[in-house]
């Protein structure tokens, strides 16, 4: 896109260079110039800026940027005319022209009428054809199935996991391989599909890295995921893309793109600090901050991603795992309400309704809180398997073997 | 297990008499606020010094306060809106400025603190505050004068549903100067929103602001669709109304089926946040993100409930200034009621990217898509319209047009968003605000200037000034593409929304571009104030004493501008499709004599009185003030109970009175002619 905008802002520049040839068309020529300068003013202030969306370094974030300038393209086919035929119109049927037919009772026309709402339903329906593929292909869900076109993710590969937490105001990046964790810093070697996993501690913020891919949300007591890969190396940007209050402007890091060396010489870096991030470091960390520089923590505790999905960092809170699993066993009675504690935000403020009791948190009930791994009921996740209708095998199958069916031969374990 | 007690209650402090309210509640460190403060207090001090000099308080009082006519009522929402695209916009103006100041290390000139109460309460007003106002102002003036009904079917309720929507604005005014206004930006998304991350005032005014506002614009939509459905002409059936008519009954219904949502919603947040329930909070199983299903299940119908009324705006202009029938106008209907029912199966392309699965995404981005159909059908019917037509590039005209170029790319940007995958990158950047503005500023501003400048000689009797007319004109659109095609740029910059500061100075150049936008828009807005000024002195060569000064076709051209009390002195009876068209065309003769009295509506001031006592309720409830709250909640049981012992509501004009008030009209078509 910035190649093309480049292209017609040198092609204006070398328009205005020629010299006027015929003296005749000099005043023209000066006007057209005038009006090509104003072109290239604009094509160089937009041939300088990265517009990073519409040429990504991520094969997700690229698919994405194709996909606005189809959808763009697909609807220029109706907007251009449409705006000609107005200014067309609004030409030639002005009040002065008593040349142009005028037909003061005209109104109807079928013809006109289907046309009219045929070509916007056409376009639609290219459009949504396209939405649904490509919604589906790129679902941040999904497990990337390649790494750039024609490059598929092989088949030994390890995905790279990265846990996320959106805090008051910056980011947490635990990596669960390593041990490390840092803040507003990230890496990702290169060509390497990235899982990410991203939570938030106390607001919504939402996680976008435009070079990399799409964003999505973080959210407090919920787990989005994202799946994408890095094509080249770079030094990119990444920020919260949602408001969360007053640190938010500076909710920003740095992404790392580096080859296999430069990354484990990044693991490494982080691995050679002191601090190390468990339980109480990590509230420490959690209170509002802002423009926090890059943290490095040598180790993590290994279930501490989890608690904080799970809302039970604090000593004494019940984890929502084990809510949820004692509610679906018919919860602890009456008795249950009063096993509550007194909640802090940001810890160290009580802020609670002013007619209400303090605001209180559910007590854990068995010592020490497990919080279990994947607690809320979620989605299946998408696998990389080419798309297929609802109840429709699978391409490739259809007259194979019939699908393995093990669930139903099975009978069911009596759980009574 | 117990309940540790180790904090203190942050609430011990509360004054039974001024609640949380203290001194430091009065922003005077903010020498902005200060100054602004200032400002407000000496304009007012002159308004009201003005008022009491000219002995204009008696006048305000009996004849716009409490009246119940539908025209004065519909001026008075204009004027709100209009003070409130003052205040609107100064706000913009602040955050343009901050946006192209904060760059190289400096910070700008507003505080977090400040800047971010400016992006929520600049989206707050410009919708709540302006557009609705502007738009309800609309329907209720030029709907009546349309059906050839006399009023609105509640008269008083519409008295009480302005005064309801002023006493919100009011209360968002208040927040300026006494506590501050919410910093969550203009949704106020829970958790931010929660009691626990903001124990401060500004949510509580935004809560309030809303729901004393939302009861108002929930029954003066009642009040319209009644009027539509019941008040019409004889042989007005629903295939004859007027199209700016059709659009009025689909977004008051859309009104009446939304707003409550809001409502709930809103009340369910104050729940939250006044008792320590759990709907909305972290914990608890509450639920943020069912927050922002309820809130989009109303926002998205109320975009439609925005532009809507200005789709009809522009089929009866673009019919009116071509002199031809509106193309299509059975398409045009059926396309209006189909965006009305897609507007509910929508909301969740606002959150796309919170985690929902793919199939779920697409359908709701194809849902949206497809309202681009009915979408498209209306511009093409605009379109076509003015083929083969004899355009006549009056102001409304005008505005039409720029519309209708300005539109398109603000309905392309808006499919393009509807895409998921697309919607990863922009949501929420730049690129969405240069969409919706375009679409609003657009589409519903536009669409405003083009009916405040097509219906004032019918309000006034006077028309517009066409010269400063133009100056707005130009200065408006070039400033719109000015202020916003750089932030589609930055947009795809991957610059994302509510950002106070940046790093990255090469984006600079695009926010000062826009700067300059918006001083061009500023100059648009005075152009227009101007206008309307010079359009006063000059009201003796700029008057019209036809009545129907565009050559019209529907029915408000029928009567005098401005319209008589009763509108019409005789009820008319509707033959066909532009009913004043067909009637001038048929050689319609004006009945001049056989008055009879005419049944009317008395003006009360129990809707000031009711609207006066919910603001107290409000500010109390705000403040924690908690005897304000209960007396004012008590006095508004109390009064509307009392009103509705009030059996003295109506009056009848005598038929002299009628008499003299046509035969005038006569003399003056007579002198006209």
């Amino acid at each position: 896109m910035s190649y093309v905008v480049c292209r017609v802002a040198a092609l204006g520049a070398r328009t205005m260079n020629q010299p006027a040839l015929f003296p005749a068309r000099a005043m023209r020529a000066a006007r057209s110039g005038a009006l090509i300068g104003a072109v290239v003013a604009l094509g160089a202030l937009l041939g300088g800026c990265n517009a990073v969306v519409l040429d990504p370094a991520g094969d997700v974030a690229k698919q994405q940027a194709n996909l606005v300038v189809i959808s763009t393209v697909l609807m220029l086919l109706i907007i251009v005319p449409v705006m000609a035929l107005t200014v067309l119109f609004a030409w030639r049927y002005r009040q002065s022209n008593k040349e142009a037919r005028y037909e003061p009772e005209w109104d109807h026309s079928t013809q006109l009428e289907l046309l009219i709402w045929a070509a916007p339903l056409l376009i639609i329906i290219c459009l949504g054809a396209i939405t649904w593929t490509s919604t589906h292909l790129l679902d941040p869900y999904r497990p990337v199935s390649r790494v750039a076109k024609d490059q598929p993710v092989p088949a030994d590969a390890r995905p790279l996991e990265v846990e996320v937490v959106a805090l008051d105001w910056k980011w947490l990046f635990i990596y669960p391989e390593y041990g490390i964790a840092t803040v507003n810093e990230l890496a990702a070697p290169v060509d390497r599909p990235i899982n990410f996993r991203i939570t938030s501690s106390s607001v919504m913020n939402s996680f976008y890295i435009p070079a990399l891919a799409g964003q999505i949300y973080a959210m407090p007591g919920m787990e989005t995921k994202l799946h994408a890969v890095l094509n080249k190396a770079g030094n990119y940007e990444g920020f919260s893309a949602n408001y969360s209050g007053a640190g938010f402007s500076g909710m920003r890091f740095r992404f790392h793109g580096l080859d296999d060396v430069g990354f484990a010489a990044w693991v490494a870096k982080a691995r050679a600090e002191k601090d190390r991030l468990d339980r109480k470091a990590y509230l420490e960390l959690e209170r509002p901050s802002e423009n926090v520089p890059v943290r490095r923590f040598a180790a993590v505790d290994a279930d501490l991603y989890d608690a904080v999905v799970n809302m039970c960092v604090e000593p004494g809170k019940m984890c929502m795992s084990e809510m949820m699993a004692i509610d679906a066993k018919g919860g602890l009675g009456k008795e249950g309400i009063r096993n509550v504690r007194q909640l802090t935000y940001d810890k160290h403020a009580r802020r609670g309704a002013v007619l209400a009791p303090q605001p209180m948190m559910v007590g854990a009930v068995c010592a020490p809180p497990q919080p279990v791994k994947q607690a809320a009921a979620e989605r299946p996740a998408p696998t990389g398997a080419p798309l297929t209708g609802a109840g429709l095998p699978r391409p490739g199958v259809i007259g194979g073997p019939p699908r393995a069916s093990a669930d139903a031969v099975v009978p069911r374990a009596n759980n009574s | 297990m117990t309940v540790e007690s180790t904090m203190e209650n942050q609430y011990a402090a509360l004054s039974p008499i001024f609640g949380r309210l203290s001194l430091e509640s009065l922003p005077l460190h903010e020498p902005i606020l200060v100054a602004t403060f200032a400002a407000v207090a000496l304009g007012s001090i002159a308004l009201v010094g003005a008022l009491t000099y000219f002995r204009l308080w008696g006048y305000l009082w009996k004849e716009w306060f409490t009246t119940v006519d539908h025209k004065r009522i519909g001026i008075m929402y204009m004027i709100l809106g209009l003070v409130m695209l003052l205040r609107g916009f100064a706000d913009a103006v602040m955050m343009r400025l901050q946006q192209a100041m904060a760059f190289n290390g400096s910070e700008g000139y507003l505080t977090a603190h400040h800047y971010d109460q400016v992006f929520t309460a600049h989206g707050v007003i410009m919708i709540f505050f302006v557009a609705m106002p502007f738009v309800t102002g609309l329907m209720n003036y030029v709907v009546p004068l349309q059906i050839g009904a006399r009023d609105v079917s509640f008269p008083y309720l519409n008295n009480f549903s302005f005064w309801m929507t002023t006493a919100g604005a009011v209360l968002v005014m208040f927040s300026l100067f006494i506590g501050e206004f919410a910093r969550t930006g203009w949704l106020a998304y829970p958790p931010l929103s929660n009691i626990g991350y903001s124990p401060d005032v500004g949510v509580d005014y935004y809560i309030w602001a809303l729901q004393i506002a939302g009861v108002g614009t929930l029954l003066s939509g009642v009040n319209l669709v009644a009027t539509i459905v019941k008040m019409r002409a004889p042989g007005m059936s629903m295939m004859k109304m007027p199209v700016f008519t059709w659009t009025a009954l689909c977004t008051n219904v859309l009104i009446v089926a939304a707003f409550p949502v809001l409502t709930a919603v809103m009340a369910l947040l104050s729940l939250d946040r006044y008792v320590g329930t759990n709907f909305f909070t972290n914990d608890f199983g509450g639920s943020p993100m069912m927050y922002v299903n309820l809130i989009w299940i109303w926002g998205h119908p109320e975009v439609y409930i925005l532009i809507l009324p200005l789709f009809g705006v522009f089929s009866e202009v673009t019919s009116t200034f071509t002199g031809k029938r509106l193309f299509g106008y059975t398409s045009m209907v059926y396309a209006t009621v189909v965006i009305t029912i897609l507007s509910y199966i929508v909301w969740l392309h606002h959150f796309f990217t919170m985690g929902s699965g793919a199939s779920v995404n697409s359908f709701f981005g194809i849902t949206t898509m497809v309202i681009s159909i009915p979408t498209g059908a209306k511009l093409f019917n605009w379109l076509f319209t003015m083929y083969r037509g004899r355009i006549r590039f009056e102001l409304p005209m005008m505005w039409t047009v720029a519309f209708m170029l300005t539109f398109v790319v603000g309905g392309m940007t808006g499919v393009l968003l509807a895409v998921p995958p697309a919607d990863f990158v922009l949501h929420n950047s730049l690129f969405l605000i240069a969409h919706f503005h375009n679409v609003i500023i657009g589409g519903v501003l536009f669409g405003l200037f083009a009916a405040i400048n097509y219906w004032f000689p019918k309000a006034f009797g006077f028309r517009l000034d066409p010269f400063w007319g133009k100056v707005s004109f130009w200065a408006w659109v070039v400033g719109f593409w000015l202020a916003f095609m750089p932030l589609y740029v930055l947009g795809l910059m991957g610059v994302t929304r509510r950002m106070r500061v940046f790093d990255d100075p090469s984006l600079q150049i695009w926010f000062v571009i826009a700067a300059f936008g918006a001083a061009l828009i500023a100059i648009g807005i005075a152009a227009m104030l101007v206008q309307f000024a010079v359009s006063y002195l000059k009201r003796d060569q700029l008057r019209d004493t036809t009545g129907d000064p565009w050559n019209g076709r529907t029915l408000e051209w029928s009567t005098s501008s401005p319209p008589p009390d009763y509108n019409f002195a005789f009820t008319p009876v509707i033959h066909d499709l532009d009913a004043w068209y067909d009637m001038k065309s048929r050689g319609y003769v004006r009945p001049t004599g056989g008055y009879r009295p005419i049944h009317m509506p008395k003006n009360t001031g129990t809707g000031v009185i009711l609207a006066a006592l919910s603001l107290g309720c409000g500010f109390g409830l705000v403040w924690y003030i908690w005897w304000l709250a209960a007396l004012s909640f008590a006095g508004v049981l109390a009064v509307a109970i009392g009103h509705s012992f009030n059996y003295k509501r109506d009056f009848y004009i005598p038929a002299e009175t009628v008499e003299k008030t046509e035969d005038e009209r006569t003399r003056l078509l007579a002198a006209g002619a």
